[in-house]
């Protein structure tokens, strides 16, 4: 297994912030020297509009930003043609619920999702029902914070045209049975989506093996830059879609009173390309399987394992996790009597970085009857030291609030 | 900014804050969450001849939007509604007496724009 204190090194955001603890992977990841050099290296010698120029830098540009395609695919087991570049997955899952409607036949009307969704697998979804007068049902969360799959082999059935799920919950850390959830909705004929932002960076994940229709991923969660995100689809459904933005780069051909369009994914790419982004996420990808999917998925394990672990050995702490076996790199917990808010305030004081508050999943959160909860999300460069400094500031606020 | 935020007034006023609770007869009412973080507030305000007689807090929120609010339903009382709706983010941060970041001064304000709003609403 790699060693994460000496990854810090290639990390420099930790040279340049001293002592920084930074355990709020879950919102964005650190980036390496590596995929910040290529986005560098990129705009010093390639820099050019991306299939437009009929010169050796256009070409170039073309060719780099093509390659990143293909690296994203092979990291996903997709065919190149099947992977769209977006700006994140917010606009990833907003690009599949502006543009599904026409594929789903006339007798189906409800889309599932589950009640722990991140508001931007939420949202895109309510905004779809309402405009097309669908209604939106709900796989329940348990107790153990894992998914009810009785309730959702109820809810999934002939009138269900899509289901959209996260494989990794952004609050829980819960990792959800894409497969099986995939399989309930091909059996009902619905289209699967599945967020793959938590799941992504942290496993190997396979869309042939899971055989989902669509799937939604997000660079900068991956050690990627900003503007890195991802859309899978299968081919013969890209094919079908209408485009979701129009402009530039996705057509075949122009009149003043039509347009046709391209073919998939560059029907999807309008405008102008975030090339340099895409070679920093290829480059964040090359980094990832160097380190090796298995090996991270398993340090993710080991420093949760040890968090939930001493974080149940303090007083006055409710964790809210399924259990090692169930999750993946994400801790939630409240420290009794004390606002999230206040928790992360102390804890900035010790220079450890988590996040409190809802995490974009505000029914989730009325659910449990909380307000927030702390949430504490690992990456390939936290330590065990990272681990205890978190708990240490944690006494510290234990100390300021029991006064 | 530091650990001075948590000075023992605010702590204690966000353990045992002034005027938690509700009115039975109030006149005014407003409710405002802070989106950021999920604090909600809710406040009941009774008001007679343009003064504010009585105003009591209800909600969820931090020690720093805890505390705020028991100051400022405290130095409200007795104000007239003009008055009231005249004070500023410095009189919030005069009253609390300690540096607050960018992002905890929503925390702050969150009371005081509650109490402004319900007589927007009326």
């Amino acid at each position: 297994m790699f060693n994460s204190q000496e990854l810090k090194k290639d990390f420099p955001i930790f040279e340049n912030r001293e002592g920084l603890v930074y355990l709020d992977n879950a919102a964005t990841t650190q980036k390496p020297k590596q995929v910040i050099g290529s986005t560098s290296e990129y705009c010093k010698t390639k820099n050019a509009n991306t299939h437009r120029g009929i010169y050796d830098l256009s070409e170039e540009a073309t060719e780099e930003h093509e390659n990143s395609r293909k690296k994203v695919a092979d990291f996903i087991n997709a065919h190149p043609e099947e992977v769209v570049f977006t700006r994140n997955a917010t606009e990833s899952l907003n690009l599949l619920s502006s543009t599904l409607k026409d594929l789903i036949p006339e007798d189906k009307d409800e889309v599932v999702l589950t009640e722990m969704e991140h508001h931007s697998n939420l949202i895109p979804w309510q905004q779809f029902a309402k405009a097309n007068n669908f209604k939106l049902k709900f796989i329940t969360v348990k107790e153990d914070f894992t998914l009810d799959y009785e309730k959702a082999e109820e809810l999934i059935n002939e009138k269900t045209a899509i289901v959209a799920f996260t494989h990794v919950s952004n609050v829980l850390g819960t990792i959800n049975d894409a497969e099986k959830l995939v399989s309930l909705a091909r059996s009902s004929g619905a289209f699967s989506i599945v967020d793959a932002c938590q799941s992504a960076p942290h496993m190997k994940v396979d869309v042939k093996k899971l055989d989902c229709d669509f799937m939604a991923i997000s660079g900068h969660k991956m050690l990627g830059p900003t503007g890195a995100g991802i859309v899978y689809g299968k081919y013969e459904n890209l094919e079908k879609m209408n485009p979701f933005l129009y402009g530039g780069g996705m057509i075949s051909s122009v009149s003043y009173e039509n347009s046709e369009f391209t073919d998939p994914p560059h029907k999807f790419e309008a405008g102008t390309q975030n090339v340099a982004e895409s070679v920093g996420l290829a480059n964040a990808i090359d980094y990832l399987q160097y380190l090796g999917m298995n090996e991270i998925q398993n340090k993710d394990k080991e420093l949760t394992k040890y968090a939930i672990e001493k974080l149940n050995e303090m007083e006055g702490i409710k964790i809210y996790n399924p259990g090692i076996e169930n999750s993946s790199g994400i801790v939630s917990f409240n420290l009794e009597g004390v606002h999230g808010h206040d928790v992360a305030e102390i804890l900035n004081e010790e220079n450890v970085a988590i996040r409190a508050g809802h995490h974009c999943c505000m029914p989730l959160m009325k659910k449990f009857g909380v307000s927030g909860v702390c949430r504490a999300s690992f990456y390939v460069y936290n330590t065990k030291e990272d681990v205890d400094k978190l708990l240490g500031a944690l006494k510290k606020v234990k100390e300021v609030f029991g006064k | 900014m530091s650990s001075e935020m948590y000075k023992q007034q605010i702590l204690e006023l966000y353990r045992e804050p002034e005027n938690k609770g509700h009115l039975n007869n109030h006149t005014h009412e407003n409710f405002r969450n802070n989106p950021l973080c999920g604090d909600e507030i809710k406040m009941e305000i009774l008001t007679k001849d343009n003064k504010i007689e009585d105003i009591k807090f209800s909600g969820e929120g931090c020690a720093i939007s805890t505390a705020t609010a028991s100051l400022i339903t405290d130095k409200v009382k007795g104000l007239s509604i003009e008055e009231t709706k005249s004070l500023t983010k410095e009189d919030i941060l005069d009253l609390l007496g300690i540096e607050v970041s960018e992002t905890r001064l929503k925390c702050a304000l969150l009371p005081l724009e509650t109490i402004k709003g319900a007589f927007e609403n009326a």
